[in-house]
């Protein structure tokens, strides 16, 4: 993991110096509220329907055992007891008093960790794929580059001020496990004919209102032009992003109006111009950055043996942990989709145990997904029943790993401002209603994703079935959405028709899943069979 | 309370700045305001004979004249570029290191305030046209 030196520290602590500053003046009215708000969203805190909410950063979703520990201490000391993982990678804290908020970040600072930029129209949190570093189809660990863009990007003195937000993905494997091409800039680590390590540049994806599939710009830009060439992409955008409407401001409905091939002429002009100005750092810094993220002293000889007579243990097994490049090791997904629960939600024990369960079982090292969960990159099977029976006693086993009840659901009315409906009642609902009937195994992997409004947090648009929550004419609405894939296989969903009430969509997803069940062939997934024999089908059970 | 700012030893140039259209027409004024949507390359050609470029933010939140300054300090400009608008003591930094020099903004700042903010950002993560050195050129000496 990356460890902190003396410059990154200071930069930290003077944001929370600056902060406090800020804070200060606003308590003391010499800041007004609409000169205080970008400064306090540019360190993570939005004013919601009841309280502040702190989004503090993880970037690319890495974390050590201790700050995991750090994160449940601030869910009891500052929240009620519970912290919210997010879409992006992220922890968000929904009950927290602003005055509270410069000492959240003093002690996120302690543990080398911070709020900056989690949200505004700034460079966000950088996101990466949750199994880097332990997947056995990667090229490199994607994660130095993505730290060396959170430096790059962090106080960015010219893109500060954005159009609209703007968000980074950076992967190094064919599969695509952090819907990179979802992304303002979608970056993948690539090799050339020549065996040389550069990054393919996808710009203008992004879901939201208009949800577009990102286009690739640069199919190979050198490792040694990677800061001038974001930094290109991000000029022609601050400069040239529509600032009139702030549903047409993301980059994605620049690249789509001003055309993909005139946004990249730009973008290389720009570029030729920046190499003149001597703005990228030597390869010397990625060097230096590379041994944190080296593998750690995995054992040799170790056995692939798991004892399954345990019938429980062995389900999770199956559905809960992924092949890891080293012989002997899993990487072990801790699910945080209780049938019921709220997804993404953990309570402060449950965290500070899944930091120690990092430290002990994992090499000092947690992950968080963009689908809400926990990974234990590094688990040796030998031990992994021992793993499962600490995480069932303390209501962490569910299995069920990209299954219908692995459902991606955003905060939602329950506690968004800008939502129209509520997403968590409907995920409760849909995870008991097919765990109850049982047919959650049956439909194997099916992955719905629920967003409370248009701006699409929940990732609607990219589920295999998505729910959208709209608001008609002050009631509750919810809208169906089938054949949406955030993987290397990115497409968008579509809506099936007229929308339904709470209950109503609950049994629009079942009858969806029985068309699935009795149309598929063998070995298709839901969404293979949608893309076969397409919408119509689904349309005549579901309105029939 | 501060109303203007500087960290120039020329003479303040009088000049009353022209738009850049207007300078398209005549471009023998001493001084030009941008707005957020024009093009500061068109000044390129000129800068030689351009004593103050003025940037305007109509609002704070529209970052395109952080942009501009920079593109023309990267083209060699030596003149002043003064922000001048909705510019408050929590942009200065960010804008100094864009090559903004000089700072009029619509409301007075506190003066302890300009301090606190000039003086805070002991090192920094990026090049820009401010001739601070990086942290990863510290790093690598």
């Amino acid at each position: 993991m990356y460890k902190y030196d003396n410059y990154d520290q200071q930069m930290v602590d003077t944001r929370v110096e600056e902060f406090r500053d800020q804070t200060r003046r606003r308590l003391s009215g010499e800041l007004s509220e609409e000169k205080f708000r970008p400064l306090r969203l540019m360190n993570g805190l939005y004013l919601q329907l009841h309280a502040y909410m702190l989004r503090v950063a993880v970037p690319y979703g890495t974390l050590s055992g201790a700050q995991m520990k750090a994160l449940g201490d601030i869910a009891d000391k500052y929240d009620r007891g519970y912290g919210h993982f997010t879409t992006r990678q992220n922890i968000q804290y929904n009950w927290i008093k602003l005055e509270d908020a410069p000492e959240i970040l003093a002690d996120l600072a302690k543990v080398e960790m911070h709020a900056i930029q989690t949200s505004g129209n700034c460079i966000r949190n950088i996101s990466s794929d949750h199994f880097a570093g332990a997947a056995a189809d990667e090229l490199v660990d994607p994660r130095p580059y993505a730290e060396l863009l959170r430096q790059w990007s962090s106080f960015h003195p010219e893109f500060s001020y954005l159009p609209r937000k703007f968000k980074i993905a950076v992967i190094a494997a064919d599969t695509d496990r952090a819907a990179m091409r979802l992304h303002d800039i979608g970056i993948q680590i690539v090799k050339n004919d020549a065996g040389e390590i550069g990054c393919a540049f996808y710009v203008g994806g992004g879901m939201g209102r208009t949800p577009m599939v990102a286009p690739c710009i640069n199919e190979f830009v050198p490792l040694d032009d990677l800061i001038t060439y974001s930094e290109a992409c991000l000029r022609v955008y601050n400069r040239h992003g529509r600032r009139d409407n702030k549903y047409k401001a993301r980059i994605k409905i620049l690249v789509h109006e001003m055309g993909k091939d005139e946004y990249t002429r730009q973008v290389e002009e720009e570029f030729a111009h920046l190499k003149s100005q001597g703005i990228e750092p030597p390869l010397a810094e990625l060097e230096r950055i590379k041994p944190y993220f080296a593998d750690p002293a995995f054992k040799s000889g170790l056995s692939d043996e798991i004892d399954r007579t345990d019938t429980d243990f062995a389900l999770w097994v199956d559905r809960n942990t992924v092949v890891h490049k080293a012989p002997g090791y899993v990487s072990a997904v801790i699910s945080l989709k209780p049938v019921g629960g709220i997804p993404g939600d953990a309570s402060a024990d449950q965290i500070r145990l899944m930091g120690e369960l990092a430290t002990d079982y994992s090499f000092d090292e947690c992950r968080v997904t963009h689908t809400q969960n926990i990974v234990l990159p590094h688990v040796e099977k030998a031990r992994l029943k021992d793993l499962f029976d600490i995480l069932d006693a303390n209501g962490l086993s569910s299995p069920n790993l990209d299954t219908i009840e692995d459902i991606i659901a955003c905060p939602g009315l329950d506690y968004c401002s800008l939502a129209n409906a509520r997403s968590i009642p409907v995920a409760q609902k849909i995870s008991e209603r097919f765990s109850g009937s049982g047919k959650t195994a049956e439909l194997g992997e099916l992955k719905l994703k629920i967003s409370g409004c248009i701006n699409a947090c929940g990732h609607h648009h990219a589920g295999h079935i998505g729910i959208l929550g709209v608001d008609r004419k002050g009631v509750e609405n919810y809208q169906l959405l089938l054949g949406g894939s955030e993987a290397e296989d990115t497409s968008l969903g579509k809506i099936t028709g007229p929308g339904f009430s709470e209950d109503g969509i609950v049994d629009a997803v079942e009858k969806a899943a029985d068309v699935y069940i009795a149309n598929r062939e063998d070995g298709e997934r839901f969404l293979d069979t949608y893309r076969r024999i397409g919408m119509d089908p689904f349309k005549e059970a579901i309105y029939g | 309370m501060v109303e203007f700012l500087r960290f120039r030893d020329d003479e303040v140039s009088e000049s009353p700045a022209v738009t850049v259209d207007a300078f398209g027409e005549q471009s023998n004024a001493g001084a030009v305001r941008i707005e957020p949507g024009d093009d500061a390359r068109e000044l390129l050609p000129h800068l030689a004979h351009i004593a103050r470029v003025e940037v305007n933010f109509p609002v704070f939140g529209d970052g395109r004249g952080y942009s501009a300054a920079r593109i023309l300090r990267e083209a060699g400009y030596e003149g002043e570029i003064r922000a001048v608008g909705d510019v408050a003591v929590d942009q200065l930094a960010y804008m100094r290191r864009c090559g903004f020099d000089a700072f009029e903004p619509e409301k007075a700042m506190n003066e302890a305030d300009v301090k606190t903010a000039l003086e805070r950002w002991e090192e920094v993560y990026q090049k820009t046209v401010d001739g601070r050195t990086p942290i990863w050129a510290l790093r690598h000496g």
